[in-house]
């Protein structure tokens, strides 16, 4: 363990941010912000918009620096740190909007990961052919299968569908195998018949262990995935727990769902 | 380990039929004379070198030529100091060149788009200008570096081989002088290698990230790729081609002044890369050898030429035709080639080697469909 960590670390607790600020200017978009993923557990955080949800997002994978407060990654300190170094570690991430690679073909899409898996961050291998490297290839022709993308393998990725392209930022995240993935609101603008495909595909990854944190607005999707929820407002936590707990807390009712529900 | 996948093998080979039959195919063109196809090869290893840094990463250098300088500088000081012959040039050379790119590049990686361009464009612009002046006494200004009967050429003193043919030092191969076809052949040797060499880039995993930064920066960062190192490589592999290009030149020539440097020559390497096909293995050297004919050959027609050409027609008509036409050639071949330009990029933006693709698929496809149609019938 590294002895230099601001904070102790958790027993079972794989990411852990601890006093995280961040200020945009005069702005405060995250204050005090203490949050525990659990090893093995989706841990959803929901929020009305602007309540900071990606901003917290964006500090946990490097994108923007937190004004104080550290990130710690399963005894690794991750302020301060590239995001291509956090990635390295574990962590990948689907976007909001589809981050894939529109020009190239589907199958090099999940094929790309899977290479910064295997040969770290920089690697010059001009000897070895990427058509050759069957064992790559197989699990993404596999994981495209599992997805229902397999036939357009060939086609750019830019050509699928909104639903298709989310599908495949999630498997070009899977085929890393990491220890912790992020999914920002990784069914917006689904309709219902493809959120619910996502709901499954993401309960069947549950089964593997992988520790995941889901920003969502649709309830549906929280309430059928997580096991503990938080609940951002105006850059603050104003509730962790399980979803019953999160329902019954009158706070949230008066911050998120606007008043008590039956 | 120099395996390439089929496909690969048959474009190595038919680029390999090209080139080593140019002096054939070339002969109608009124092109096949050694010192110009030797340009021919050497301008295509230039473009294909640069083509692994634009067509792979899609960032545009406006400094290329700097490199190509370097190399022919490199070179001429191989074969006045150490031998005529050309291993340990080439070999010089590249090294050089490459180290040049590592410098300039380091810098020039900081910033994307059109900041890199204009980075790369001020470095070349002040390496064409400090080779005329400061650094007179290792480029020789404007006179250029030339190889004298008097150089020491230290290991060509020790092997007690001269260097010289025709009491002048030539640069030669294992003692084989290099004149003529030979020149040409070993420089159609270098471009087969380079071509070999792009390919394996191309195939590689390596490849694979680079076309992953162009294709999308921010994913690249976000699974787990270090893309500045990725970068680096690519353009100093670029630069090593262009280093290669420019020793070559000075074989053919052994002479090296700075205005192979110039911010033109960096543009005519764009210009041949964009013509030919950005990101294709074949259409930098489509490119090349397009442009280095019009300049060469285009710009030798003149009005004699074209009033032999009409000579059949009527005298008024071949007047007309004649002075029409001969705005478009000699000293006015740079605007045809700017017609050519224009035309391409807007209607084949993908450069000529991707039209060529478009039409064989649409060729093919409407075979299918006539194959379909009587299946039907019948």
């Amino acid at each position: 363990m590294n002895a230099e960590l601001p904070i102790a670390p958790v027993p079972n607790i794989v990411l852990h941010a601890a006093d995280v600020f961040k200020n945009f200017g005069g702005l405060r978009a995250l204050s005090d912000i203490d949050l525990q993923i659990e090893e093995g557990k989706t841990h959803a955080i929901i929020g009305p918009n602007g309540a900071g949800k990606s901003t917290l997002l964006n500090v946990i994978i490097g994108r923007i620096p937190p004004s104080s407060g550290a990130v710690i990654f399963d005894g690794t300190l991750l302020t301060g740190k590239a995001p291509h170094e956090i990635n390295q570690l574990g962590i990948s991430r689907v976007f909001q909007t589809p981050e894939i690679f529109a020009d190239l073909s589907v199958l090099y899409n999940v094929m790309a990961p899977a290479f910064a898996r295997r040969d770290g961050a920089f690697r010059v291998n001009m000897l070895r052919s990427v058509w050759n490297e069957n064992e790559i290839r197989d699990e993404a022709e596999h994981l495209l299968q599992e997805f229902g993308i397999w036939d357009r393998r060939d086609d750019n990725a830019g050509a699928l569908s909104r639903g298709d392209k989310r599908r495949l930022e999630l498997a070009m995240c899977l085929i890393q195998r990491p220890r912790l993935l992020l999914l920002d609101e990784p069914t917006a603008g689904m309709s219902r018949h493809d959120t619910n495909t996502t709901i499954e595909l993401l309960k069947k990854i549950k089964q593997g262990g992988m520790t995941k944190v889901i920003i969502e607005h649709d309830m549906h999707v929280v309430f059928s995935l997580a096991d503990t929820i938080s609940v951002l407002a105006q850059g603050r936590i104003i509730a962790s727990g399980s979803p019953q707990e999160i329902k019954e807390d009158p706070r949230v009712q008066e911050a998120y769902l606007g008043g008590p529900v039956e | 380990m120099l395996s390439l996948s089929r496909k690969d093998v048959i474009k190595l080979a038919v680029l390999a039929a090209i080139v080593l039959t140019m002096p054939i195919w070339l002969a109608p063109f009124g092109a096949a004379y050694p010192g110009l196809m030797q340009k021919f090869v050497i301008y295509a290893i230039f473009a294909v070198g640069f083509n692994i840094l634009f067509g792979l990463t899609g960032y545009l250098s406006f400094g290329h030529a700097a490199f190509l300088g370097v190399g022919s500088y490199t070179a001429v000081w191989s074969f006045k100091l150490l031998t005529m012959d050309i291993i340990p040039a080439m070999i010089f050379a590249i090294i050089f060149s490459g180290l040049f790119a590592l410098v300039i590049g380091y810098f020039c990686l900081r910033r994307s788009g059109i900041y890199f361009s204009i980075l790369t464009l001020a470095f070349a612009q002040m390496s064409y200008s400090l080779a005329y002046s400061v650094l007179t006494p290792i480029t020789n200004g404007e006179t250029g570096l030339l190889v004298a009967r008097s150089d020491p050429r230290v290991i060509d003193g020790l092997l007690g081989a001269d260097g010289m043919a025709n009491g002048l030092p030539t640069p030669s191969l294992l003692g084989v002088s290099l004149s003529g076809y030979a020149g040409f052949y070993i420089c159609a040797a270098f471009l087969i290698a380079a071509f070999f060499v792009s390919q394996k880039v191309f195939a590689s995993p390596f490849g694979m990230a680079l076309r992953g930064i162009k294709s999308n920066p921010t994913r690249m960062i976000y699974t787990g790729f270090n893309t500045k190192p990725y970068m680096l490589t690519a353009f100093v592999i670029s630069g090593m081609f262009a280093g290669l290009a420019g020793g070559l030149l000075a074989v053919t020539d052994p002479i090296a002044g700075a205005e192979r440097m110039k911010w033109t020559e960096s543009g005519n390497v764009v210009l041949m890369t964009i013509l030919g096909g950005v990101g294709t293995l074949f259409g930098p050297v489509v490119g090349a050898w397009l442009i280095k004919y019009f300049e060469n050959i285009f710009s030798a027609i003149n009005v004699n030429v074209l009033n032999d050409f009409f000579a059949v027609l009527p005298d008024g008509l071949q007047a007309v035709m004649v002075t029409i036409l001969s705005k478009f050639t000699g000293e006015g071949w740079h605007l045809t080639l700017g017609l050519v330009f224009v035309l391409i990029v807007v209607f084949l933006p993908g450069g000529l080697v991707e039209g060529a693709e478009r039409l064989i698929r649409r060729l093919r496809r409407s075979g299918r469909t006539a194959v379909k149609k009587k299946v039907v019938q019948q």
